[in-house]
């Protein structure tokens, strides 16, 4: 069951949402921005508030790429895989920055410092390789900028 | 002394917020009197970070500028590019849409009116609900999200439906590679699509807009959340528009990262706070929309537009363009190019052109090999369609689509196969599962894209096979369209198909 400070942060969360149409996402977002990720314990309460079945609540958060259900690393590093960034080098890019980590597309190093995800365009289509860390844009990234930004991330 | 240095995601991701630090820095410690304002870009992305300094001529350009640059460029001694608006690039261009991006502050409101800003708002304010659609109808607008359905049409029906609310939507989902205009006109030029969504309020009655933005996007965001609330607090935005007595406000609301959602019918399940799946049309959203409601959803090139159309009326717009292709198009060239960035002019530009020309070639200097028109879904044209001229049924007639006028161009050294098995795999990883051509179709796909690779040719006819089935069964484009980059890769470059054959024997 959810403990007392849970329900006292999902009161806030819910409240600053009640005038919304279609509130869900916007909800998710704001436990996520609150937790780092969707803690179970949330879903039933979501689903009470929104009278649907918790189920529903899990097929959404299940549904899309941003919500998660387990705390990321320190610092998130997507890099973009479209097809645009691909005609500038991205593939080699992925190929090392997965290395380097030695983990696997969405995986957390064994440090805990950085997730790394792919991402479908970043709109930086004609300055790639496109990256994106903790929500800042990076440009034109070759293997040396990727190395000093797994570096600055700790990994 | 002004200084202009854009705060586009492009030129901050290549260093813009470095240069302006740098230069505040500098100035202070030399005791300058300067103004450092923060711009939209002129879409010449390769230039980036393009900073402007205003002088009794115009406006001179200083790129690609680096930190280091920053004292020479206080010193004057800085290598210029000249005035900005006499580059060729900016002189070839027709700006309509994009009249204002790169050269505006986009969250003063001041500069917005400056520039010819709420002046299409004001005009509509003075016409009738119908009066309005008929002259976006005039104008020969459609959707610049990709379908190219006449936007003054869809709003004819929503403006005939009856129900006690109705929606505008627009929908900022773009998330097809190789396309940022959406994104460029959003951070730079946010009154515009606010200016937009409203005056499509005021013509089929609408009284709250949504704008459903993707969350690779932050900049973005940030931007039209700012420019909404400027919007309101100026009575732009609110009960009562502009003293007209008419009622629009809006919202913005964050996508969550799934491609599908760009969908119309996606998009509004997700708006709802369902699962993105796609719905099944009818009911058009234009009569059961957004909570059942009849609805507007409109791409954000698309809204952006109206301001103009309605500033300088249908006949100045309509006058641009090629056969049907009414107007201009914000071209967005990308990959591997020399010059990539935005260049709007009107329809009917033969596609070589824009390639060896205005895109100046690949970055990498090597031949052309295949350029990628309209995002993921897009055909890949090979060089001997290159005289084709930028326009929908043009393009359509080569097997391809213009989509959101994204274009993205290959260097020889590409490997066609692996970019149609890329194409498969996206459609994998993004299908929303409600239909099964696309979802289990895209993951065969895959498998038989490898199996060719394998030199398997029988494999060939079965993908072929596969593709049809996807293109006619499916219930929207991601499905149904993943067959253009699979078949165009096939058809136009057989040999990636087959060396792979040789190779493996």
């Amino acid at each position: 069951m959810s403990d007392v400070q849970t329900i006292e942060i999902m009161q806030g969360i819910l409240a600053r949402h009640a005038k919304q149409e279609g509130p869900l996402l916007p909800i998710l977002h704001s436990v996520q921005a609150e937790y780092g990720f969707i803690p179970v314990d949330v879903v039933q309460i979501i689903a009470d508030h929104l009278n649907i079945t918790r189920a529903e609540v899990h097929g959404v958060i299940s549904f899309y790429h941003d919500f998660r259900d387990a705390p990321a690393g320190k610092h998130i590093i997507k890099i973009c895989r479209a097809e645009a960034c691909q005609s500038v080098g991205a593939n080699a890019l992925s190929d090392r920055a997965l290395e380097k980590l030695g983990v696997e597309w969405g995986g957390t190093t064994a440090n805990s410092s950085v997730t790394i995800e792919a991402v479908y365009c970043l709109g930086l289509c004609a300055c790639g390789p496109a990256a994106m860390v903790d929500g800042k844009v990076v440009g034109r990234v070759d293997g040396a900028k990727l190395d000093k930004l797994l570096a600055e991330a700790g990994a | 002394m002004k200084i202009y240095i854009p705060l586009d995601s492009a030129a901050k991701a290549v260093g813009a917020d470095d240069v302006a630090d740098a230069i505040l820095l500098e100035a202070n410690t030399r005791g300058l009197d300067i103004e450092v304002i923060r711009n939209g870009t002129r879409g010449m992305i390769w230039l980036e970070p393009l900073v402007e300094i205003e002088t009794e001529s115009g406006r001179v350009g200083y790129g690609i500028v680096d930190v280091a640059d920053v004292p020479a460029l206080l010193d004057g001694k800085l290598e210029s590019l000249g005035v900005v608006e006499d580059l060729d690039w900016m002189k070839g261009q027709t700006r309509l849409t994009f009249q204002r991006c790169g050269i505006t502050d986009p969250l003063s409101l001041t500069d917005y009116e400056a520039h010819g800003g709420l002046t299409g708002l004001r005009n509509a304010i003075a016409m009738t609900p119908a009066g309005i659609v008929e002259e976006v109808t005039n104008s020969g607008l459609r959707g610049r999200g990709g379908a190219g359905f006449p936007t003054g049409i869809k709003w004819n029906t929503v403006l005939g439906a009856q129900a006690d609310q109705k929606y505008i939507v627009c929908n900022a989902d773009e998330g097809d590679s190789g396309t940022f205009a959406d994104r460029m006109i959003m951070e730079g030029d946010p009154f515009t699509l606010i200016e937009g969504m409203i005056i499509a309020g005021l013509a089929v009655e609408a009284t709250q807009g949504y704008v459903y933005l993707r969350s690779e996007y932050p900049d973005a965001i940030d931007i039209m959340e700012k420019a909404v609330v400027l919007a309101r607090a100026a009575g732009i935005l609110g009960a009562d528009v502009l003293g007209s007595g008419r009622a629009f406000d809006m919202e913005i609301r964050v996508g969550a990262g799934a491609y599908v959602c760009g969908e119309e019918t996606s998009l509004l399940n997700s708006l709802e706070g369902k699962r993105g799946v796609v719905r099944a049309k009818p009911p058009l959203p234009a009569l059961e929309g957004f909570l059942g409601k009849p609805t507007v959803v409109n791409n954000v090139i698309s809204l952006a537009t109206v301001p103009v159309v309605m500033e300088k009326g249908a006949a100045h717009y309509a006058d641009f363009g090629l056969g049907r292709s009414k107007g201009t198009m914000p071209i967005q060239i990308a990959g591997n190019v020399k010059f990539g960035g935005l260049y709007e002019t009107a329809f009917g530009l033969p596609l070589g052109d824009l390639i060896d020309k205005i895109a100046g070639g690949t970055l990498s200097g090597r031949p052309v090999k295949a350029v990628q028109v309209g995002g993921p879904l897009g055909a890949y044209m090979p060089r001997s369609k290159f005289d084709t001229p930028f326009a929908y049924e043009e393009f359509d007639g080569q097997g391809g689509l213009i989509g959101h006028a994204g274009v993205v161009v290959f260097d020889d050294s590409t490997d066609m196969l692996g970019m149609a098995r890329f194409a498969m795999e996206f459609c994998a990883v993004e299908s929303c599962g409600k239909c099964t051509p696309c979802r289990i179709g895209a993951v065969r796909g895959v498998e038989t894209i490898d199996r060719i690779g394998k030199g398997d040719t029988d494999a060939i006819e079965l993908l072929e096979d596969l593709c049809e089935t996807m293109k006619d069964g499916s219930l929207c484009a991601l499905g149904g369209f993943t067959p253009f980059p699979v078949m165009s890769a096939l058809q136009n470059f057989p040999d990636d198909f087959a060396t792979k054959k040789e190779a493996a024997e």
